[in-house]
């Protein structure tokens, strides 16, 4: 069995010598910051507007991280294409001549991966919160408020695991286009409408995108079904689950 | 050395590669033969397990792939040319396959001038020729500076210069003492670099010998006569015990013949020779009768036209050369 820490720095290589990557996660950072920057400013000017039939307390966090939706498809996107290009380019049979132990070979993968999407999502969380908190005015909150510097690392963590997945789902399917055009109307679409779908919803709700969004929560909201701490796992397991599974596909499937 | 023991491939109810056994021997070039379909790159995929054997295994130095440690300096493949992300520079491909197997990096720029890509080692494998891409593949192949080098078609689609450029690196390789173990569907182009022959078909061993073997089994010659006066020179040859048989088109042929005899018993006998000419059988013709019955596509026949085997089928390839006495008189009639 070959150097772990050679892989490890062999899937570096790779990732940073394409452009996809650069693009993919520049595009999270401008989408959530920018988005996130807009509904902040649109909220102060028109603060009355925008919370006169609502009972529950304003939730500065939330707001200003309200373009994560738009900004996790391409998070979701670079996850793809960090494992789908193996497969569109069929470097595949390359990479695993490299690497015969195909555990291996995807464990590093997911470490550069994750690792390279989590660092980038913590930037872009935090240089949400603060530009969005500016821009907010007077109803801005900070970090020290309670549960907020948990929502915000929550925000981190929930790019990054939905990054992981995507890479986890890429393997299961070994096709970068099925992929693609599986995951981003997934969570585009599919999940966003059925979540606000009678009946439907109680198990919408349980999809990864739903239930990683609590671990963003500030206020406790009794109207959902779990907490926080549940979201993460829940997300988590969803994460954890599409990576074994591409790693038995991949284990198993020929090259 | 690569081992192979009763590997098989079952695709479904489709067998691609039949209960293989092979050595391939080291220090040499050994020409993987078979038509289109036989198995070759399932054979090749399975040697480095990236296909799974559905049964029987492979060896590497006794070794199973997945149990080498780095295993780029064992054994070197391309196995199919761009397989390598198009955004990505070559220098880049080479770099992160090095780093994988802890291979000095300076061997990156070592195989890329040896590939004579080093001009273009920043720029990105989209814009690679096919020529271009055969050779980073080459490179990658060659990082590891292993002792088994692995080609599955390595002349496809290469402009004769490439091809050359090929053949020579594939004898230099073998000069060095390297295992190459090379896989083609040209006999023509195997006989000018290969010294030894494995031949499969439909997923099956046909034959494995040396180059040479194959050769003097397969290589018939023959000495073609035309004349109008056939019944006296087959008596002039006859007091020689020469022995001459019906050739095509009135001609006559003497098996393993010798032009300079028969031709000076002639014009001893004062026979007049409208033809003397020498037949040979070309390798190519006979690694398409050896693999005749297994072909797997076989070209579409048409309405009313007998094809009796692959050497009928083969004119471009023959030059001269007549199939047995037997099968050519069926052919001239499907000729008629």
């Amino acid at each position: 069995m070959g150097s772990f820490p050679a892989i490890l720095q062999s899937e570096w290589t790779k990732i940073r010598t394409v452009r996809s990557t650069v693009w993919t996660l520049l595009l999270t950072f401008v989408v959530t910051v920018g988005l996130g920057a807009l509904i902040s400013l649109l909220t102060k000017n028109n603060f009355a507007d925008f919370t006169k039939n609502d009972n529950s307390p304003f939730d500065a966090t939330t707001t200003s991280f309200a373009g994560i939706g738009l900004g996790e498809i391409a998070m979701i996107v670079f996850g793809v294409l960090a494992v789908g290009n193996e497969y569109s380019s069929r470097m595949i049979r390359v990479s695993l001549a490299a690497v015969p132990q195909r555990g291996t070979l995807l464990t590093a993968k997911s470490l550069v991966v994750g690792g390279l999407a989590l660092l980038v999502s913590l930037v872009t969380a935090f240089v949400t919160f603060f530009l969005g908190q500016a821009l907010l005015g007077d109803h801005h909150t900070t970090l020290s408020a309670p549960n907020v510097l948990r929502a915000v690392f929550g925000a981190a963590v929930y790019l990054t695991m939905l990054c992981l997945f995507s890479a986890g789902v890429t393997a299961m399917l070994h096709n970068q286009t099925l992929a693609l055009g599986v995951l981003v109307p997934f969570f585009f679409l599919l999940s966003p409408i059925l979540s606000a779908v009678p009946k439907v919803k109680n198990v919408a709700h349980f999809f990864p995108d739903y239930a990683g969004k609590q671990m963003l929560t500030v206020f406790p909201t009794p109207s959902e079904p779990y907490g926080w701490l549940a979201g993460f796992f829940i997300c988590g397991a969803w994460t954890l689950a599409a990576l074994l599974g591409g790693a038995a596909v991949l284990k198993h499937h020929d090259a | 050395m690569i081992e192979l023991h009763e590997l098989t491939k079952r695709y479904g109810d489709k067998t691609a590669v039949d209960g293989l056994s092979f050595q391939v021997p080291q220090g040499v070039v050994t020409g993987f033969l078979g038509p289109n379909g036989a198995g070759k790159s399932t054979t090749m995929r399975m040697i480095l397990d990236l296909d799974r054997p559905t049964s029987g295994r492979v060896t590497i130095d006794g070794k199973h792939y997945g149990q080498l440690s780095e295993p780029l300096k064992y054994i070197g493949a391309l196995l199919e040319a761009q397989a390598v992300h198009p955004g990505r520079t070559a220098y880049n491909h080479l770099l992160w396959l090095a780093q994988s197997n802890r291979i000095p990096i300076r061997r990156v720029d070592e195989v890329l001038a040896l590939v004579g890509l080093t001009e273009v080692a920043r720029k990105r494998a989209r814009g690679f020729s096919l020529g271009m891409g055969q050779r980073l593949g080459i490179a990658s192949a060659l990082l590891g500076d292993p002792e088994i080098l692995m080609f599955d078609e390595p002349v496809n689609g290469l402009d004769p210069e490439g091809i050359l450029w090929i053949r020579n690196l594939m004898k230099r390789l073998a000069a060095e003492g390297r295992t190459v173990f090379v896989s083609s569907h040209l006999m023509s182009e195997m006989a000018l670099t290969a010294e030894h022959l494995v031949v499969i078909g439909r997923g099956r061993l046909l034959a494995d010998l040396s180059m040479a073997d194959f050769i003097a089994q397969n290589s018939r010659s023959a000495v073609r006569i035309r004349t109008p006066h056939p019944e006296q020179l087959l008596d002039a040859l006859a007091t020689q015990s020469i022995t001459a048989e019906a050739g095509p088109e009135g001609s006559y042929e003497v098996v393993d013949g010798d032009l300079v005899k028969i031709g000076e018993l002639a014009a001893a006998s004062g026979v007049t020779l409208h033809e003397l000419s020498p037949q040979r059988a070309s390798l190519e013709e006979a690694f398409m009768q050896m693999t005749a019955d297994s072909v797997e596509y076989h070209a579409g026949v048409a309405p009313g036209e007998v094809v009796t085997d692959a050497a009928g089928a083969a004119g471009a390839w023959g030059a001269g050369w007549q199939p047995p006495a037997d099968k050519r008189q069926k052919k001239q009639k499907g000729a008629n």
